[in-house]
C-alpha cells in the first residue's frame, strides 16, 4: 500500500442552531443522505458516493461553528504511533472510546494550536447504503440536490497558521501542497495526506477554532452550476461564485447552511503527489489566488466565520 | 394590521421597508441596499448585529457566540434574524466585515 499513516478527512461534526433546518439543506439541497437520528441528538449523514457509514455529523447547539474534525488513518496501530508523535510535539492526546459516535472505532484526539480539535480514527464501519462494488453501476438511487459525492475537506481560521503547518507536515507527514506566503511567514495554508489538492486548509485569523467552511466534491463543473440554480431556486444565501480557484484550481461555489455555517461545492483541483514542489502565492496576487476569474478579494468570504 | 413596516438605521438616517413576516436583513438586501453589513444571512456569524431603539419584534434562534441572553434583553439582535413587528428604529452594534 503507497497511501499509508493518515488517508483522508473521514468526518466533520458541525453545530447547527436548529436541525429541522440544517436536515432540509443538508439533505434535501446538497443531496446527503439520512445515516441515522441518534438518542443523544446528533444527526449522521454521508454522501452518496462514500462507503463509511457516515462522514457529517450535526449537533443542535446555542452557537454554530466546528466541534471536531477527524482524519481516517490506515490502520489502528497507526493510532498508536501517532499518539507518540503527537505527545512528543508538546500537544496532549485524549482517546474517545469505540461507539462514542456509532459505528467508529476508537479515536484519539487533540487542540492545535489554532484552537481546532482533530481526532484520528482507523475503524469505520461500511455503510450498507454506499457505492456498488459488483459490477458497479454509478450510483444506488438518482442524486438528489446538488448530488455531492461526499465530504472533502474543510477550511479553519485561527492563529499560527506556521506552526500548524510544522505540526501537520512534521507529526502528520502531511504535505504543504499551496500557500499563501508573506515575508513574515505563511498566511494560509493547503494541506494534504493523499493525491487531493488539499484535506484540509488553514488561514491566519486572531481569534482561535474558527470555522471558514466544509467542502463537498461534485461531479463536474456542469454539477457546480446545478448547484448554482438549486441556490437561488430555494433562496439559499450564497456568498460567492459560481467560480474557479488559482490555487488548487477547483471550481467553486460558497454558500451558506440556515446557521450561518459557510459551505463549498466544488469539482475539479489538480491531482497532488508528494514529488511535486509547493505552489506558492504572494500577497499582492491573492485576488487571483483565490478568485481566479474575478481577482478581488471579497471581505465576507475573508471575513464571516462561525 | 400594516403589510410592511418601516425600517430606520439611526447611523445613516436611511430607511427602509419591510413585509409584515420578513426579516429585515433579507428585505434590505432585496431592495438592493447595503445599510447594514451582510453576512451569513442565518444568524451564525455576527456580521448584521444591531441595537434595536424603538419598536416591537420578534426574532429566530441567534449563535450565542454574539447575542448573549442580556444582549438580547438590552435590545442587541442579528438583523437576518429579525421580524419586525411594528416600525423599528436600529443602531449598527458591532458586527464584523460584510458587505
Amino acid at each position: 500500500m503507497a497511501l499509508t499513516g493518515v488517508l483522508r478527512a473521514g468526518f466533520v461534526q458541525i453545530r447547527v442552531l436548529e436541525m429541522d433546518e440544517a436536515l432540509a439543506h443538508y439533505v434535501g439541497h446538497i443531496g446527503l443522505e439520512l445515516v441515522d437520528k441518534a438518542d443523544d441528538g446528533r444527526v449522521y449523514l454521508k454522501g452518496y458516493d462514500e462507503f463509511d457509514r457516515h462522514s457529517i455529523v450535526l449537533r443542535e447547539a446555542d452557537a454554530p461553528g466546528v466541534d471536531v474534525m477527524a482524519f481516517k488513518v490506515a490502520r489502528d496501530s497507526d493510532l498508536d504511533g501517532f499518539e507518540k508523535r503527537i505527545v512528543d510535539f508538546g500537544l496532549e492526546v485524549d482517546t474517545v472510546a469505540a461507539g462514542e459516535q456509532p459505528g467508529l472505532g476508537r479515536r484519539i484526539g487533540f487542540t492545535l494550536v489554532t484552537g481546532h480539535r482533530i481526532e484520528l480514527y482507523a475503524e469505520a464501519e461500511r455503510s450498507d447504503n454506499g457505492p456498488f462494488i459488483e459490477n458497479p453501476d454509478i450510483w444506488r438511487d438518482d442524486p438528489r440536490g446538488m448530488r455531492a459525492l461526499g465530504f472533502d475537506h474543510c477550511l479553519l481560521y485561527g492563529p499560527n497558521v506556521a506552526e500548524v503547518t510544522r505540526f501537520f507536515t512534521e507529526v502528520l507527514d502531511f504535505n504543504l501542497v499551496e500557500k499563501v506566503q508573506t515575508p513574515d511567514g505563511p498566511i494560509a495554508v493547503w494541506l494534504t495526506s493523499s493525491t487531493k489538492s488539499h484535506e484540509v486548509a488553514f488561514v491566519e485569523h486572531p481569534e482561535p477554532g474558527k470555522f471558514h467552511h466544509v467542502s463537498f466534491a461534485l461531479e463536474s463543473w456542469n454539477d457546480v452550476g446545478h448547484a448554482a440554480d438549486i441556490i437561488s431556486r430555494y433562496d439559499i444565501s450564497r456568498d460567492v461564485g459560481p467560480t474557479r480557484h488559482g490555487i488548487t484550481r477547483g471550481q467553486t461555489i460558497y454558500f451558506f447552511d440556515p446557521s450561518g455555517n459557510r459551505n463549498e461545492v466544488f469539482s475539479g483541483g489538480y491531482s497532488y503527489f508528494p514529488d511535486h514542489p509547493t505552489r506558492v502565492w504572494t500577497p499582492d496576487q491573492l485576488g487571483k489566488g483565490i478568485f481566479y476569474y474575478e481577482k478581488e478579494l471579497n471581505d465576507r468570504f475573508l471575513g464571516v466565520v462561525t | 394590521m400594516s403589510a410592511e413596516f418601516s425600517i430606520t438605521v439611526e447611523d445613516s438616517g436611511e430607511r427602509f421597508t419591510c413585509p409584515d413576516g420578513e426579516r429585515v436583513l433579507i428585505a434590505m438586501e432585496k431592495q438592493g441596499l447595503r445599510h447594514i453589513p451582510i453576512g451569513c444571512r442565518g444568524g451564525g456569524c455576527g456580521t448584521c448585529r444591531v441595537r434595536v431603539l424603538s419598536g416591537t419584534y420578534r426574532t429566530r434562534k441567534m449563535s450565542r457566540a454574539h447575542v448573549s441572553e442580556a444582549d438580547e434583553r438590552a435590545g442587541i439582535v442579528l438583523a437576518c434574524r429579525l421580524i419586525p413587528e411594528s416600525d423599528l428604529a436600529l443602531r449598527l452594534a458591532g458586527g464584523g466585515e460584510g458587505v
